[in-house]
């Protein structure tokens, strides 16, 4: 069973020629079946603990490590953290003219699984899943996220993960800019892979990353960290979560952040 | 709505134009085409060799061209009739045919187009036999009419003459395949009849000891709708220039361009739409990418929307990809507009190496980082390619690209 071990992580963000500590020393352990959520103001760090598993050039580990099922993830290149078992849902999903979606899907797919999925099989998989999130499926000839609103291109990121079928599942603010209807569509979504994943006996960590409490009303959470200044400043369980929409982040960050 | 946009003031409008060449007429031979309007745009057009000088590095239409790599093409070089053949399948409802002599030298120039250099001065001059595609009025191509120009020796210089005529309300697709190794200059004159529709495409595939330095002339009839392609892939130095004008309203024309230099290649693209008429459109893609050393571009998009050209609509895009260092593009879009009155008139351009960012996502889906570039450059290149809408030509440049992309390994 997958287990995500991050000790003492310190990650710097490099702009033009300078450097910026942004996280001081993350300490977390995701098992397999486990939903984590990250919950903290903006500007505390969450994201770039997104990117820094996914490898983002942006950003440079000065220490710490980070292990997948024992192995070091840090060693690994964007692609080979993807092949490993780690999916990043990006908060803001790059459009890239020209490739076409059914081409980019089948492309990871064939990276991932080590092999090319039979077509025919392949078809079904992606409608099956494109009808569960209702997407239409004229997405799948159009250029990846191009002219996709907020909404689909988040649903856009669950498909992925669904057609990927990863061991840890990072979620970068995938509730933010979604209306109700494509929120629940989305939850539901991971909701479906984490039960298909523990039903295929391969259940899914989920990295759950937000500012806002309302996707952890559709998304239960087994444990809520909150995040402050690029560190885990309280772990517990979904009653944190609670005490964060009723009180926001004032209790960690000393002063009143709007939740 | 009215936009109107002059995104490259440093080359703005000079009066006189830029070689030192203005407007003027002169005695013999054909007419200077006078316009009324001093335009750096708009070079002079004359059938008299002696009106165009030998260009030099410092001519404004010369200055990106690497002169001393074109075996005297744009200065003296003798054409001889040699080793270039042209060849072409029969198909229903269009006349392929040769003309020769005194029938040929009447057909130089039918599209009234007089030429704006001396290269092209001097083939009309030469008057090789004219290549004449015909498609009656009112008649439909259904399939596309294929002529390979084949050359086979690049150590004589040749020219060539084609002249594609579609009468009114005629419908027809062409592709003209280059390839082998040859010195040569093109004229191809394109006359697109009122309310006629052509969709040309132009595949220069030529063998790696190639120059070439081609005109294309397109007159554009009222209410036509014409489709340009131009891939250009092979070749040492290959230089096309496209100029445009419209005899009538209501015309529409569709640009797409492709090209992709490798290590020690030059191609060059010029295009000039003079906007005459009124309620013209005109769209322009080209794309580019280069690889290796000393891999260089130039592209150059004028356009000019006269006075009389009121309800205009005018777009041209040119993007460059720099796949490796050492290459170089250069991108000069110009627009100059003498009317208030249009719908647009907007061009951009933009020249980079690949975005980190496509990169990333795509390797953050377990895609390795060749693999990752080469699905970029493909979408690159098919964003215009789908549109060039002729499926042997789609699939012909889909497996160039292939070739293209295997050089630098990916």
């Amino acid at each position: 069973m997958a287990k995500l071990e991050i000790s003492d992580l310190h990650v710097s963000v490099i702009t033009d020629d300078t450097s910026k500590e942004i996280l001081r020393g993350v300490n977390l352990t995701i098992d397999a079946g486990e939903t984590h959520a990250i919950m903290g103001p903006n500007g505390s760090g969450k994201s770039t603990l997104a990117y820094s598993l996914a490898g983002h050039p942006k950003y440079r580990v000065t220490s710490g490590t980070v292990l997948l099922d024992g192995t070091d993830v840090l060693s690994m290149t964007v692609d080979q953290r993807a092949r490993a078992g780690l999916f990043l849902a990006m908060q803001y999903p790059v459009e890239i003219p020209g490739v076409t979606t059914s081409n980019f899907l089948r492309t990871a797919a064939t990276a991932v699984r080590g092999q090319a999925p039979g077509v025919r099989q392949w078809l079904k998989e992606v409608k099956d899943e494109m009808e569960s999130l209702q997407m239409d499926p004229d997405f799948a000839q159009r250029s990846v996220n191009e002219g996709f609103s907020g909404g689909e291109k988040k649903r856009h990121e669950i498909l992925q993960m669904s057609l990927l079928k990863p061991k840890i599942a990072i979620l970068d603010e995938t509730d933010s800019g979604l209306d109700i209807d494509a929120l629940r569509i989305v939850s539901e979504g991971v909701n479906r892979y984490k039960a298909d994943s523990a039903a295929a006996g391969e259940a899914v960590g989920v990295l759950l990353i937000t500012h806002y409490t309302r996707i952890l009303r559709y998304i239960q959470p087994d444990f809520v960290h909150v995040f402050v200044a690029g560190q885990v400043a309280e772990s517990g369980g979904s009653e944190l979560a609670e005490e964060l929409e009723a009180d926001g982040y004032v209790r960690f960050t000393g002063q009143a952040v709007p939740a | 709505m009215t936009t109107t946009q002059i995104l490259n003031p440093t080359t703005g409008p000079t009066l006189g134009g830029p070689n030192g060449l203005a407007a003027h007429s002169h005695v013999g031979g054909r007419t200077v085409r006078t316009s009324g309007v001093a335009s750096h745009l708009h070079p002079v057009a004359s059938t008299d060799v002696a009106d165009h000088p030998v260009p030099t590095s410092k001519s404004e239409l010369w200055k990106f061209a690497p002169l001393r790599r074109l075996r005297g093409l744009h200065a003296d070089a003798e054409f001889t009739v040699g080793a270039l053949t042209a060849t072409w399948d029969a198909v229903d409802g269009a006349d392929v045919r040769v003309v020769s002599g005194a029938a040929g030298r009447a057909l130089k120039g039918a599209s009234d187009y007089l030429p704006t250099d001396r290269v092209t001065a001097r083939l009309m001059e030469h008057n090789p036999d004219t290549l004449l595609i015909d498609v009656p009025a009112d008649s439909t191509v259904a399939e596309p009419v294929v002529v390979t120009i084949d050359g086979a020796d690049a150590s004589i210089a040749e020219a060539a003459h084609i002249l594609l005529r579609l009468g009114n309300h005629a419908a027809a697709t062409v592709v003209l395949k280059e390839q082998g190794s040859a010195t040569v200059a093109h004229l191809v004159e394109i006359m697109v009849g009122d309310g006629a529709n052509l969709n040309l495409a132009t595949i220069a595939d030529w063998a790696a000891d190639t120059v070439q330095l081609a005109h294309h002339h397109i007159s554009v009839g009222r209410d036509a709708k014409v489709k340009h392609s131009l891939l250009t892939f092979g070749g040492d130095v290959v230089r096309t220039s496209v100029d445009v004008d419209y005899r009538g309203p209501g015309g529409d024309l569709e640009m797409l361009g492709l090209y992709f230099a490798d290590a020690g290649q030059y191609l060059e693209h010029r295009i000039f739409i003079d906007h005459t008429a009124a309620n013209c459109r005109s769209e322009v893609l080209y794309k580019g990418a280069l690889q290796g050393e000393r891999a260089r571009t130039a592209w150059v998009g004028d356009v000019l929307i006269r006075a009389t050209a009121e309800g205009t609509d005018s777009y041209e895009m040119n993007r460059n990809l720099l796949l490796t260092d050492g290459a170089r593009a250069d991108s000069v879009p110009n627009l100059e507009i003498e009317t208030g009155e249009i719908i647009k008139a907007a061009h951009a351009s933009a020249t980079g190496r690949y975005d980190d960012d496509h990169l990333f996502y795509l390797q953050s889906r377990g895609i390795t980082p060749e693999m990752a570039k080469r699905l970029v450059v493909r979408g690159f290149f098919h964003e215009v390619l789908h549109k060039v809408g002729i499926s042997s030509v789609i699939e012909h440049i889909s497996q160039t690209v292939e070739r293209e992309l295997a050089i630098s390994g990916m």
